[in-house]
Order: structure tokens, then sequence, then C-alpha cells
């Protein structure tokens, strides 16, 4: 079983470390890291729970090896907020509008919409639910998170900034 | 009664951001599988292939001869050290221990542990593990199952019947010969179950010097702590359950005792800390977290004036391999078994069987939502046959509202209600008759599309009175929870409960109640989950009973603190205290409101100046409550009726939807719910739980099925197979809010963690039938798969 | 589920790849976007001794148009692809397929050649590969060959491919929809982003007359590996694809296919419903095929 050597930046800051090929990215930031915030649902790449944003674009850690990510830029949901003890404007949505309530499938939620966010200013209902059809929740019946979704993207165009740069601005 | 959201309270009912939601949305929350302990050893499962079989041997040298590998257990071993899991049922013989002993009796059970300084490497060992199996007979049908020459899933138990009773309330021989017709049918609820998120998880650590076990587990379960202290041999003060474990989902199931006495036998015998996460796989298969698995046998008897007069039911029940509480899921139904209907009479056979299947374990609604089904497929029925508008039928049938209390046959009596006002203001809130004229369009246009109503109750408030119902060596007649207060020196309140939370957001229930009471801002006040050594008695947030449980034990601790407030305000004042008048903390004269002292000012009294407290009160602010469950402590009559829940929440459904004619596929179009659960606390929090019911119903009627082969293997045992709907598949849902308070208590309140879900299916199911009826076509059989609903039509030609 | 060990190395060219692939005797395996291999090796129901990340081989991952052919790298992320302007615009039915794959988070890791190289009998975008006639590129320290679709997939989960070669590219002949030509591609799956139940891709081209000129079908989730249905291409060429002409079709193929039941769906219900999504996707090829010669 092969060792590696990997260096990384994860939420903006960089690090570095040895990892077993066999280990995937959702154990390396939970179990190495402890970075617990993102959730092992299935690990079959079902359910979303371990979305990260991997190089910016929203991808399943669970189906990601721990080696893979070397060289490469993640954000998890502990990097979505401004500073600690605040919450960005996305998050705040999903606070807003009661869009959880285990609090299990959220991270991975809060994941897919901000790339969606990123890239679409003025979602649809219908895009806000392809943007999250591959992130299982069993609270809430998907409302209020597509509410919340709703309420941030017209938050975020009030914000005065692109998009794209407000929820750059998040992390 | 009014049927107005009550305006008096100032917190309550209030739109209030919640409490919890801030530390999961910053990543912050803390699941079991969070927990990482020094030297924490982790464990993997050697589970069954067969679905009986005998265990001949387990040579576990070639696991443990990989390093890293600290032990494997067998059953055999287990059972020597640890005693049998709890029963429900009085069946001595079926006796269950968190791994197979001597006989495996379903596919996944779990044959031996596997330990080892990791997951990964744990795993690996477990590949390892020889076991020798001499593959028995088995049954994996529940009416094979009742066969008294099918083969035995508990031989000394010597059948497959763990329970039948027929029951009988009221004059049902004599109601079924004067109707004017009758109908008889089948319904089948396939088995499905709440499939959370997050598996089952357990940490346990031993303390050989405490001589304590300390759990955190991701548990949902009443008495959890002491049935885990007493398979495990060891004094109830001997185990401290932590209930500060954010648990990622449960709607009933998260009962991991067997995986909760594993853990903690290992961490005993290892002295080392020893994690136990379910894998997917593991939950699916041998988590034992099935749900309702269950057959229907109808009759109904009514006039042809569509007024209902009896009905005799006969529900069988396939439990798995294992009983458990599971067969108690057809004891909850009997108090609500007439539904919202005025039905004079009713006999009802419950019988439980066990087959070589995963065991069933408590599904949110505990048996109801199944039972719903059944009997809203006995009105459209009615209405079909008659040719009776179903709504008129139901209008006729329907509980008035003049007539609550009201008791039903079985014995329970309905607290409140007002059903006509939340069926009009559903059908209103989905826009019934453009629903209407949209489905007779879309059959003009060739289409298949029909209108489901369904109406139901949410008994709530959760007594355990099925216990002595189905088990009379069991006189349970109580099941309280407890909330304590205490106010710090400098005048900060906490609040304590006894139990964990799975996403019903109990901190913000209390921190509501408590502000409520006290006029204090809920923002200010912290509530905390006590572990099980510090709490008081709680019986966990089961059978939907929280609001009024909890919430209703908060509020008597907030009172009797309020009151101890007002005596050393009044006593300072050298008033009596029915001459001081509490507001918002300070008290002052009801004569003289400038004459007062401060809440800070009585808080110094209380913590620092005894010689100002009244003669006989407790130095320090605390105040603690018990509760009991309204209308508990009674035993069932020798007939079998009993007052079962206290509250009684309703709901009523309308769904559209329109079918594909060649593939079968169900496209929902729209969704619409009438919703009357007495004073919501936090109406947002009521709302998300009564959208994921429906949700979750949604799954159960069209998609999710843990199906079984010939063989008694798993058809889905991952998510590829078990279907949980996505964001695709639930549609935007409409909730039209009504408020009846219940006069039985706090403030009105009932419960609604298992709203939308009861109903829902039913719901679905009478659209479909709706839809396929000018086809000449019915089903009741859940779920209704593309696969299913294309044979079905394709064979109509 | 944690995977069985295994040892691994990141290459940065095909022919690393390959010689990598050669040193593991038949015992490596490919690691692409890992959407599929990922769980496989979770469940432990594959065990390689080694994987072959190919993620940062840049030549993988292009999309190429030139001399009426697209080549699209093996390596192309599907959601790159679903975007691309030219598989937008020369391979519609690329496009509609790509449409159905998974989620955004799968499609943005989970890549072309690895869906194709996994064969399963439900993927959508092997229906397109099939009805659209592409040719698939693979290399191995042993040289390059080159395989026609028609050859590569040899039951579920098994293709042409030999254990040492590397899926390169895929070459597709321009597509692109009016002008009389046009593509349709329907799919039912228990939700909507499940694997299909029975899913159809439809390529055709109309004479001036409106006559098919030619046309070709392909249909998945019926049967061992998806399937291209030449007979009823045979039935429909010359027709003016009425309403006769597509139920023969479809009855064609409901005779061909050779599906199995199983938990979501019985084999009667496969064979009915990829006949009549047949029908539907050739009838969405010729509404644009049609359109296209306003």
């Amino acid at each position: 079983m092969s060792q590696h050597e990997i260096t990384f930046t994860v939420n903006g800051e960089s690090q570095s470390a040895t990892v077993a090929a066999r280990l995937t990215l959702v154990d390396f930031l939970r179990d190495a890291l402890r970075l617990t915030g993102t959730h092992a649902g299935c690990e079959h790449g079902v359910c979303g729970a371990c979305s990260v944003l991997l190089d910016g674009v929203p991808v399943r850690s669970c189906l990601t090896l721990a080696v893979q990510a070397d060289g490469s830029e993640i954000v998890t949901v502990e990097g979505l907020a401004p500073e600690p003890g605040t919450l960005g404007i996305l998050q705040d949505s999903f606070w807003e509008t009661h869009a959880l309530q285990c609090g299990f499938c959220t991270s991975g939620m809060l994941i897919a919409s901000h790339a969606l966010l990123a890239a679409n200013a003025s979602p649809t209902e219908d895009e806000i639910r392809e943007a999250i059809g591959g992130n299982l929740c069993r609270c809430t019946g998907y409302k209020q998170i597509v509410d919340a979704i709703a309420l941030a993207a017209e938050r975020l165009r009030g914000s005065n900034l692109p998009a794209k740069e407000a929820a750059d601005d998040e992390r | 009664m009014s049927a107005e959201p009550n305006s008096a309270f100032r917190y309550i009912s209030r739109k209030r951001r919640t409490k919890e939601d801030h530390r999961f949305l910053a990543g912050n929350g803390r699941y079991v599988a969070d927990i990482a302990l020094p030297r924490m050893l982790h464990v993997a499962l050697v589970a069954s292939p067969y679905p009986a079989a005998h265990i001949l041997s387990i040579d576990a040298s070639a696991a443990l001869a990989l390093p890293g590998v600290k032990a494997v257990v067998t059953g055999d071993e287990l059972a020597s050290g640890t005693d049998a899991l709890a029963s429900g049922l009085d069946i001595p013989k079926v006796r269950r221990y968190p791994l197979a002993v001597g006989t495996a009796r379903y596919v996944g059970e779990w044959v031996a542990a596997v330990v080892a300084e990791s997951r990964a490497l744990a795993e690996d060992a477990a590949e390892l593990v020889e076991v020798e199996y001499e593959p028995l007979p088995s049954v994996s049908d529940p009416e094979a199952a009742l066969d008294p020459s099918s083969p035995p899933v508990h031989a000394d138990h010597g059948s497959n019947l763990l329970y039948r009773r027929k029951f009988v309330w009221g004059p049902v021989d004599e109601d079924f010969a004067a109707a004017e017709h009758r109908i008889e049918f089948r319904a089948r609820w396939n088995r499905n179950a709440t499939v959370p998120i997050e598996t089952f998880g357990v940490v346990a650590s031993w303390d050989p010097t405490a001589q304590l076990l300390d759990v955190w587990a991701s548990i949902q379960m009443p008495k959890f702590p002491d049935q885990l202290a007493k398979a495990l041999r060891l004094p109830g003060n001997g185990v401290r359950v932590h209930f500060d474990v954010d648990v990622g989902g449960s709607y009933g199931v998260k009962r991991g005792i067997k995986h909760s006495v594993l853990a903690g036998y290992l961490a005993r015998r290892l002295g080392r800390p020893v994690r136990l996460i379910e894998d997917r796989l593991e939950n699916m298969r041998g988590g034992d977290a099935h749900g309702p698995d269950r057959i229907f046998d109808m009759a109904v008897a009514f006039d042809s004036s569509g007024i209902i007069r009896s009905l005799r039911i006969r529900a069988l029940d396939d439990v798995g391999a294992h009983a458990g509480r599971a067969p108690f899921q057809l004891g909850k139904p009997i108090g609500a078994i007439v539904g919202p209907y005025r039905i004079a009479s009713v006999e009802y056979e419950a019988i439980s069987v066990t087959t070589n299947k995963t065991p069933q374990e408590a599904v949110r609604g505990f048996g109801q939502s199944p039972t719903n089904f059944a009997l809203e497929s006995a009105v459209d029925r009615v209405a079909r046959h008659l040719g009776i508008d179903r709504i008129e039928l139901r209008r006729r049938n329907l509980i008035r509202h003049d007539e609550f209390p009201y008791t039903i046959p079985s014995g329970s009596t309905y607290d409140s209600g007002d059903y006509h006002a939340v069926l009009d203001k559903a059908l209103a809130a989905g826009g019934y008759e453009d629903l209407v004229r949209r489905r007779d369009a879309a059959r003009e246009a060739g289409k298949i599309a029909g209108v489901g109503i369904a109406c139901c109750l949410e008994p709530s408030g959760g007594n355990s009175a099925f216990e002595p119902l189905f088990n009379p060596k069991n006189e349970t007649t109580t099941w309280m929870d407890s909330c304590s207060i205490k106010v710090d020196l400098y005048g900060g309140i906490v609040a304590m409960m006894g139990t964990s939370s799975s996403g019903q957001g109990h901190e913000t229930l209390v921190s509501t109640v408590v502000g409520e009471v006290l006029g204090r801002d809920p923002e200010t006040i912290r509530v905390v989950h006590s572990d099980s050594l510090s709490a008081l008695p709680s019986n966990s947030p089961v059978g939907s009973r929280m609001a009024i449980m909890l919430g209703g034990a908060a509020a008597g601790a907030a009172k009797k603190l309020k009151a101890t407030i007002t005596a050393i305000g009044a006593h300072r004042l050298g008033v009596a205290p029915e001459a001081a008048e509490y507001r918002d903390g300070d008290v002052m004269l009801a004569s003289d409101p400038g004459r007062r002292l401060t809440f800070d000012q009585i808080v110094e009294i209380a913590h620092r100046k005894f010689h100002e407290l009244p003669p006989g009160l407790e130095p320090g602010l605390q105040s603690a409550h018990v509760m009991e469950v309204p209308t508990g402590g009674t035993l069932p009559t020798a007939d079998g009726r009993v007052q079962m829940y206290p509250c009684y929440a309703f709901e009523a459904h309308v769904v559209y939807l329109e079918i594909d004619r060649i593939t079968g596929k169900v496209a929902i179009g729209r969704y619409a719910v009438g919703h009357d659960c007495g004073t919501m606390i936090n109406p947002d929090i009521v709302h998300g739980m009564t959208y994921g019911g429906i949700a979750h119903g949604i799954g159960a009627a069209l998609y999710e099925r843990f199906a079984y082969d010939g063989e008694g293997q798993l058809l889905s045992g991952s998510f590829m197979d078990y279907l949980i709907p996505s964001s695709h598949e639930v549609p935007d849902i409409t909730i039209a809010d009504h408020c009846t308070p219940s006069p039985l208590t706090s403030f009105g309140q009932k419960g609604s963690g298992e709203a939308g879900y009861l109903g829902a299916p039913a719901a679905i199911a009478g659209a479909v039938n709706d839809a396929l009826a000018p086809l000449g076509l019915s089903l009741t059989e859940l779920p209704m798969t593309p696969g299913v609903l294309g044979d079905l039509i394709a064979g109509a030609g | 589920m944690k995977a069985a060990e295994f040892d691994y190395v990141r290459v940065a060219s095909v022919e690393a790849a390959c010689r990598a692939l050669a040193e593991a005797g038949g015992d490596g395996k490919i690691l692409a976007g890992g959407q599929t291999l990922v769980p496989m090796l979770a469940m432990r129901l594959l065990r390689p001794t080694l994987l072959v990340d190919v993620n940062r081989v840049a030549s993988l991952q292009v999309i190429v148009a030139g001399g009426g052919e697209i080549v699209i790298g093996a390596g192309t992320r599907q959601s790159d692809a679903l975007a691309d302007e030219i598989v937008r615009r020369d391979l519609p039915l690329l496009a509609k397929a790509l449409g159905f794959v998974g989620h955004v988070q799968t499609r943005n890791r989970g890549t072309v050649g690895g869906s194709i190289a996994n064969a399963d009998p439900a993927a959508e975008i092997a229906l397109a590969a099939l009805a659209l006639d592409c040719e698939i590129v693979a290399q191995s320290v042993r040289g390059v060959r080159t395989i026609p679709i028609a050859r590569f997939f040899q039951g579920a989960m098994t293709t042409a491919l030999a254990a040492d070669e590397c899926l390169v590219e895929l070459h597709f002949p321009a597509a692109p929809s009016g002008g009389g030509r046009g593509c349709g591609f329907h799919e039912v799956a228990s939700r909507h982003s499940d694997f299909a139940l029975a899913a159809a891709a439809v390529q055709l081209a109309l004479d001036g007359e409106g006559a098919c000129r030619s046309v070709a079908i392909a249909v998945g989730g019926v049967g061992g590996a998806p399937l291209r249905i030449d007979a009823a291409t045979e039935r429909l060429r010359g027709t003016t694809l009425a309403a006769e002409d597509l139920a023969a079709a479809a009855a064609i193929v409901r005779e061909v296919v050779e599906p199995a039941s199983d938990l979501h769906a019985s084999a009667d219900y496969r064979r009915r419903v990829a006949g009549a999504l047949v029908e539907r996707a050739l009838l969405d090829a010729r509404s644009e095929a049609l359109a296209g010669r306003n």
C-alpha cells in the first residue's frame, strides 16, 4: 500500500500531510484534519452529505481519494463563514427559513448551493432543485432549502456585488 | 375554542429563528462520528450471508494475525458476558443478542465483531474471519410464516407467531348484519423505513476506577440507559449516556441498543474506547431498522347514505427475525383505530409474525401511517361503491367540532378538533375545484390523472399504553418527561433536558416556553442536554410527544420558578405573594407598580442573602418539574380498551398527479395539506417537519422498499436501490394552518413530529386510484413504482 | 465501507499510464473521475493492486472539431462536455444524453470516457456513442488501436478493452441537428438521476422528400450491454416515419431486446417501455429534422 506526500489548501490555509492511497478525502478531512463539518452519509456517492468544493467545483469527497487533492484548493463548510462565530449570507438565509432540522445534510446543501450562486445570480426554482438534486435530505422535504437559496440569491444581488464575488466574500 | 392562531403569546407561535440551526450551519454540530477519544478502537462486523444457518465454527486466527487487530468477538462470548436484549412482548424464548448466538436468522445479521486500530483495518480483518455455516430452511413471507409447517425462525419459541389477539369493541356482528352494504379488500404496506442520512453510531469508554461506562450515541430511544446497563449487567448508575450528541436524523429508528451493548462490552473487555459507526451497507442490512411490513384485510359495513357503521381489520405484521418493540407498532394505532370518523364498532385482529428478514424498529408514527393508508383506502372504496363524492362522504362521517371530547370504541378520547374546517382549508389551499378541472382536461387529452384526498389523525403525547395492552406482565402507566431550570448568580437562565435531539428543535422549544412563562427573551436562555446520570427522567422524543411533554415540563418548571421569584419579591416588599405581581422577572406591588424589585435584585437575594429569603425557602434559584402524560395512569380494561395518547392532531391532504401511460411514472402536480396541531410553539419547526413528513410519505408511496428475493436476500441494501426522494421528486407543498388548542396541554399544543407522513401515502394512493379508475383498475399496495404501475396499466390493454 | 489496500500512481501522460498498467500485469485500473470505480472499491467489489490516476493528463481533456469529426478526450469531465459549445452544436444527441447522467457533483468529476469504459447497461453516454457510431481509440504499450463502438460493448460491465489498455479518445462524426437531421433521447428512471430502467437514443437523417435516409437507434437498460437495433433501422429507411412505421420499429425493438427482471422493473416492462421510448425519440428526432429544413 503506497503512502503519499500531499500539499493542499483547506479553507485558505496551506498544509501538507502523508496519506495512504486508499484514504478517501472525506475521511482525511474528518479524521486527520478534524474538519468534522463535512459528513459521511453513504460512502458510495449517492447522498451528497460529503460535498466539498475542490478547486471551486462541488464534488463528493467520498468518491475522491485524499491523494488526489494534492495541489488542490479545498473549501469545506467550515470555510464558508467570513470569520468564526459569523455566518455568510447563504448560511444566514438557511437560518432565516429554517432550511434544516438535524443538520446532517446541511454542509453538503450549503456547498452545492454556494457553487450554484457563484455561477448563477438569479437561479430559477428548477435550477435550484437541479443544483441540490444530488444531495439527499430526510428532514425538510427540501421546501425551506429551496426558499433559503432563493432568499440568498436575492440578498446577494442586493448586496451590489456580482454574485460570484459576494459568494467568494463569504469565505 | 379559537380557530385563530393564539396571539396572546409573546414568543410562542411567533416566527423566531431556532437556537440550533446556527451551529449546524457553521459546521459545528457534534455528531457521534465527530467524537474522537484517545486510543479509540474501531469495529467492523462479519455478517451472515444466509437467511438462516447454524454457525458451526468461527476461525479468527487469520484476522487476529493482522497487525493492529485487537479482538474478534463472537456471539457465544457475548452471550456469556451480557444478558439478552429487552423484548416488549412476553416471549422469553425469543432471545436476541447483538451478535448471532449459534444460529443466524437473517442476511446481514452480525455474526462476529472485529476490533482494530482503524476501521479500514477492521474491515480487512473481517474479510479474514472464517465462518462455517450449515444453511437452514428459511421463511421470508409473513403469510407463509403463519403456516405451522413453516421453518421456525426461533426454534425454541415453537412457532413464528409472536402475538395474536382479536379485539372486539362494540356490536360489530350486529352492525355488519344491519348495514346495507359491505365491502372487503386487502391493503399491502411493504417494508420501508426512515433511513436517516446519518447511520447509527456509538462510542463507549470504560473507566475501571470509577466503574463507569461513558456512552455517546446517535440515539432516540426510551429507557436506553437503563436497558444498556441491564444487558451489560451493570447498575443503572454505572452507565452515563451523554445526551449532548447531535443525532443526524432518526424519525423513530435510531434505537441502536444492540450496537451500544456490543460497543460497551468491547470497551470494558479491551480497556480502550471503542467506536462502532455503521457503514451504509451494515445500516441497511444489519442495523435492525426496517419498518412495518403489513398486510391489512379490511371489511367495511356502511349504509346507502354513506355512513360507515363498523370495521373489521385484520393486520398481519412481519417484524423480521427479532421482536424488540416492533410488535407494539400494531398496538399504537388502536388509539386512533377509526381515524377521524364516527364509527360505532370495530373488530381489530393484530397478528405479529417473525421471519428471516432484518428486524423491524420503530418508524415515524409507530404503525399509524400504514393503518391510515388502510383506513383511507376503505373510505375511498365506500365512496366509489356508492357513487358518492369522496369529500362529501368524509364530511358525513367526520367527527363534528361540537362532539369533542369524543370517545372512540377502543377506549381513547380525542381531545379536540375541527376536522370539517381543516378539510375545507386544505381544499381551498390546493385549489380543489381547479384540480378537478385540470384532471378532467388531462383525461380528455388522453392522460391518466387523478386527485387524492386523505384525512387522518396524529395521536400525540406518547405514553406507552400499548405495553400493558400487549403484555399484561408490563404494568407501565406513566411515560413521564422532565425539565429543570436554574438561574445563576448573575441572572443567566439554564434549562436542562434529559434526552438527545435528532432535529426536532428541542432547545428552541424549551427556551421559547421558559421565556414565555418567565417573560425573559428566549435568546438569553441556554438549554443543555444533560447526561443520564444528572438528568431527570425522560422517555425521549418518541410518540410525537415533546411539544406536549417536554414543553409541558418546561412550562411546569418555569411556573414553579416564577412562583419562587414572586415569593422572594413579595417577602422583600413586605406583602403576601398574592398582593405582588410578576412581570418579566421583576416583582412589584399590584397596587403600586413603582414599588418593585428587579429580577437581578431577586436573583442576588436568592444566591447571597439568606436573611432576606422567605422562611422555609431554599437558597439559590432553581426548579424542576416531572410531568405525567395527560390522561395517563390507567391500565387497559379486560376487553382491551385503553386511553392511548392524550392529544390528536388532524391533517387533510390534497394531491394531484399524472401517470405516464407507458412508463408508469407518477408526476405530482400539486400538493396541499391542512394541518391542525393546536398551538404551534415554533411555526417554522412545525412546517419543516410537515414538509419533511410529506416527502417521507412520498417515498413510502412511490419509491422506497426493502425488497427481498425468494431466497431471503435483501435486494435494496444500498442507496443505489433503496430510493429516497430527492429535490426532483418532492414537489412544492402548500400548508394551510389551523389551530384548535388542546384543553390538556400547557399552551394548547399537540404533537407534530409525524405530521405529513401519516397521511401522504394514503393521499397519493388515493390519487393513483382516482387516476386508474377510468381504466377499471385499482391498486392497494405500496410502493407504487413505475415498474408496478407500468405493468398494471399495460395489463389493462 | 473502506477500500482494500492498493497502490496509487499519478501519471502525466498517456504513455506513462500505459507503462504503469503494463507493469501492474492486469491488476491495474485507470482512475479517471472515479464516480463508479471508487464506490466499487469501497464495497470491495473490485480489488486492483494499482490505481493509475489520469486526472492530470491534459491531453485526455480536450474537445477538438475538424474534418467532419469531433474528438473528445476520454478524460473530459461530463460537466465540461455538457457545457461545451462544440458538443452542443455538433453532437446534440450526446448533449441530450449527458443531461441525464447523475447529478451536478458526479458530472463534475465523472468523465465521458469513464462512463463508456464502465459499460453499465443503463448508462446514457454509451447510447449516444452507439447511435452516433463513434470510434474508440485505445492505447497500451503494445500500441494504439481504434475500436468501432459496435464492437466495443461485450456485455454488462465488459468491453473490448484489454486490461493493459487505456481509453484515450472518442471520435464522433459531426451530427448537428437541422438541415434534415435530428436526434432524440428518452429515458425513464425511478428517480430523476437514477440509471435508466430503459432508455433510447436516436440519430436521424431525412432526405429532401422527408423520407428517412439513415437512422441509428440504441437502447439501454434492457440487457447485458447497451444495444444498437439495426433491424429497426432497416425497417425505417425510406419511410416517412409515419405512425405505423414507428410502431413497427418499436415492435422490432421489443423483439430484439432480452431484458431481465429485477427489483425495479419486470422484463416485460423494460421491453415494452424500450419500444415506446424509441418511438418518442424518433418523433423528437423527426421534428428536429423537419424544423431544420425550414
